[in-house]
């Protein structure tokens, strides 16, 4: 018996030294094709469980097969966190050779900015940032896309619903109300809100709007908790601002309609999705490897529109969705390319019960958030067009938020 | 009676607990056990990747020692799972149980980071310095000393008292996070004094990393020292071992608990210095990345030798960023890395199993007989 063992472990032992010694690092050979000079490499906050995340995966796919890239140009990294991590994870990557590195988070910045300035021959590109264009570091890119139109054009299948609804006399038009899951009291999910909630009552006027923070971008918990709270405040119908499957599966527990974010949720709520706006990042990642592979410079502050396929809708569920809604739509999406219809149109929206004239918004990013811009101007809030993140922060009329975070 | 118990079948095989067991047996246990978790691994890594396994292996050492860079922060990170090592020894070699190292260490970390965003810009930088030290060392060491005042006072559960405070201490984090959140808002601080570095621990050699090994590698020594050679650590040890030994000696059993719970606060502030001034420049709740527990094991595998404690933080830290290289190399999710750490360490605490008992077969157990 005892020799068996011994002859067993011995062999294990032997396996394990052959092992030790394996070789290095797999050697990034190209293989012909094109851009064979471009190696990129993605930091995702979370993996595929995110819907944030999994639309920026989704969208490294698909560019980097549009470009035919080889897997060996292409190296992800998830779950990083919005911490030192993601520093050294940058650095790891331009050790690597990389001479694109993309991070897909907001709090990613700061992090990606300090490898930036330790790489300059390496460009970094980082998505829903606002220091870029003042950071003075020419390999430090931001990106964003006028998601406010897409929103706007959820907003309108919304609002759409909302009106069926109170035609079956389901409630009355002054219970038209719409209850919106956001993650922080920031920019970019006030701007959110407020497109959506412009589309709506675009079509629906009597809509009201109650938002409910919770105080992180992905908490499954928080983001279901949160959906239920509004529903039972009355919501009629849930959209959310937050990563997680938490608001959209709690409407579909409780049968109230969802507009989503970031992706097509169908498949888990069949009975409650309608549609979902989403940025599609594939035209920026495109644009990014060609702009190294081509020798151009990258544009400190890229934003997408609809026009670039940037901005996009999922298909419309017609299970869920009231009739007429693709064609109601597309009209208004027709109106938003020829510039007839502006989201932050000051005619539509109030703030305080008066028309805003005007709004001191903080583009340039510095640690006291000094107002330096004027946006509102030609009769809209101009929002994007001076930086693509978005800054639009006025709390307008019909518009409740139940806390603060 | 008789003729019945002699017809009872020896079980074929039993265990044992050794009496003792020379070093070379002992470790070549351990050795065997990491042997056997990398063949298991591997053998996991290739069944769902089909990868030759190899090349995972040998991905797994580049991982930590594939460019300088790595190397340098494999060392950084040891030095970070060495500094709570130390931290938690003192208590646990006292059987005090301490798993709230994770807050302790968060808690310096807020303090230190206070200091930063706060007087960065008002202090010249050796006041500043001396500033975060202290504080970062009080704050710590009060939020350590806490549970261990209630449990010399009113014998309260320490384990479960110093786990609570960890989450009091990650909601603290979120708050200030929320707080000093650049731009307003957002959730995030960002890189603390990114512009001036104030409060940025300065590098020697042009290493950023080097001067956070240096302390630790002093604290290492330092902590042997305190443990072996003085009477404090003497006192723990008997606390350790039995309390009515202690007691009937004449010792102030409170007074030890409160006292080497302070130590064990007090360097997870400078753990949590470290971090912030040294390596992140950021304060998240995620700072301490899970160190407070992954300290434990390292303190209870090196029993509580601070020397060998350099080498099992060094295999926890080298099978974590090996596991993470294979992720990215073979383009697996992260989590992957996690299932194989958790085989390795499976592994590795229970190869302490066979250095405390001998496994007896049935043979064997006849000539015992005889």
């Amino acid at each position: 018996m005892k020799k068996y063992i011994a002859l067993l472990l011995a062999a294990v032992m032997v396996l394990g030294l052959f092992a030790g010694c394996g070789s290095n690092d797999a050697a990034g050979n190209d293989e012909g094709g094109k851009n064979t000079a471009v190696k990129i490499g993605f930091i995702f906050l979370h993996d595929e469980n995110s819907t944030y995340d999994k639309n920026f995966i989704d969208a490294a796919n698909a560019a980097k097969e549009a470009l035919g890239l080889s897997d060996d140009q292409v190296i992800f990294k998830t779950n990083i966190g919005e911490s030192n991590d993601c520093y050294e994870a940058a650095a790891d990557l331009a050790d690597r050779g990389c001479n694109i590195v993309f991070a897909d988070s907001f709090g990613h910045e700061p992090f990606i900015a300090k490898a930036a300035k330790e790489y300059p021959e390496v460009q970094f590109c980082h998505a829903t940032g606002t220091t870029a264009h003042t950071a003075g570091l020419p390999n430090l890119h931001n990106a964003f896309a006028n998601i406010y139109e897409g929103r706007y054009l959820a907003g309108i299948a919304a609002g759409m619903k909302l009106n069926e609804m109170i035609e079956a006399g389901e409630f009355t038009a002054e219970e038209a109300k719409i209850g919106y899951v956001g993650a922080f009291t920031y920019a970019e999910v006030i701007s959110g809100y407020t497109s959506f909630f412009l589309g709506a009552r675009s079509v629906c006027p009597s809509a009201t709007m109650e938002v409910q923070f919770t105080g992180s971008w992905y908490d499954e918990t928080a983001e279901k908790e949160a959906a239920n709270t509004l529903i039972q405040r009355g919501c009629k119908l849930i959209s959310q601002h937050a990563d997680s499957m938490g608001a959209p599966t709690a409407c579909e527990t409780a049968g109230v309609p969802n507009v989503s974010y970031n992706g097509s949720t169908v498949a888990a709520c069949p009975n409650t999705f309608i549609v979902s706006s989403r940025i599609n990042w594939a035209p920026y990642f495109e644009y990014i490897v060609n702009c190294v592979a081509s020798g151009e410079e990258i544009a400190a502050d890229w934003c997408g529109g609809t026009a670039e396929g940037s901005v996009v809708l999922s298909d419309i569920n017609e299970q869920a969705a009231a009739a007429g809604t693709a064609e109601a739509v597309e009209a208004a999406a027709a109106k938003l390319a020829s510039g007839e219809l502006k989201v932050f149109d000051t005619a539509t929206f109030t703030v305080n019960g008066e028309t805003p004239t005007s709004f001191m918004a903080d583009v340039d990013t510095d640690d006291a958030y000094t107002p330096d811009t004027e946006a509102i101007f030609d009769g809209y809030f101009h929002e994007s067009e001076m930086r693509a993140a978005p800054y639009f922060t006025l709390m307008i009329d019909g518009i409740t938020t139940l806390n603060e975070k | 009676m008789s003729k019945k118990e002699t017809t009872v079948r020896e079980p074929y095989f039993h265990i044992v607990k050794r009496t003792s067991i020379p070093w070379w047996k002992a470790w070549t246990i351990r050795i065997l056990a990491v042997v056997a978790a990398l063949v298991v691994s591997g053998l996991i890594t290739v069944l769902l990747t089909g990868e030759d396994p190899f090349k995972v292996y040998g991905t797994m050492i580049g991982g930590s020692f594939g460019t300088p860079r790595r190397i340098w922060g494999m060392a950084q990170n040891l030095a970070m799972l060495l500094c709570v090592s130390l931290a938690v020894t003192p208590a646990f070699k006292m059987k005090f149980w301490n798993i709230g190292a994770e807050g302790q260490v968060l808690i310096g970390a807020l303090a230190t980071t206070a200091c930063m965003i706060k007087l960065g810009d008002s202090l010249p930088t050796p006041v500043l310095f001396a500033v975060m030290i202290v504080s970062s060392i009080i704050c710590a060491g009060i939020w350590a000393m806490i549970p261990a005042y209630c449990r010399a006072k009113w014998n309260t559960n320490e384990t479960l008292f110093t786990l609570m405070m960890n989450y009091i201490a990650i909601q603290l984090v979120s708050y200030f996070s929320y707080e000093w959140s650049v731009p307003k808002g957002s959730g995030q601080i960002g890189v603390i004094n990114s512009a001036s570095q104030a409060g940025w621990m300065p590098a020697i050699l042009g290493k950023p990393y080097l001067a956070n090994i240096l302390i630790v590698a002093v604290l290492t020594v330092l902590m042997y020292i305190y443990l072996n050679y003085s009477k404090q650590g003497y006192e723990i040890q008997i606390v350790g071992e039995s309390e009515n030994t202690a007691r009937y000696i004449g010792l102030n059993i409170k007074k030890v608990i409160i006292r080497t719970m302070l130590l064990s606060g007090a360097l997870c502030g400078i753990a949590g210095l470290l971090l912030v001034s040294g390596t992140d420049h950021t304060l998240t709740r995620n700072l301490a990345g899970g160190r407070g527990f992954t300290a434990i094991m390292v303190a209870w595998l090196a029993k509580f030798n601070p020397f060998y404690m350099i080498l099992t933080s060094f295999l926890i830290v080298f099978l974590q960023k090996g596991a993470t290289e294979i992720s990215t190399i073979f383009a697996l999710n992260n989590s992957f890395s996690d299932i194989i750490t958790g085989i390795i360490i499976f592994f590795i605490i229970g190869s302490e199993f066979f250095v405390n008992y001998s496994i007896k077969f049935r043979e064997n157990a006849k000539e015992d007989a005889k």
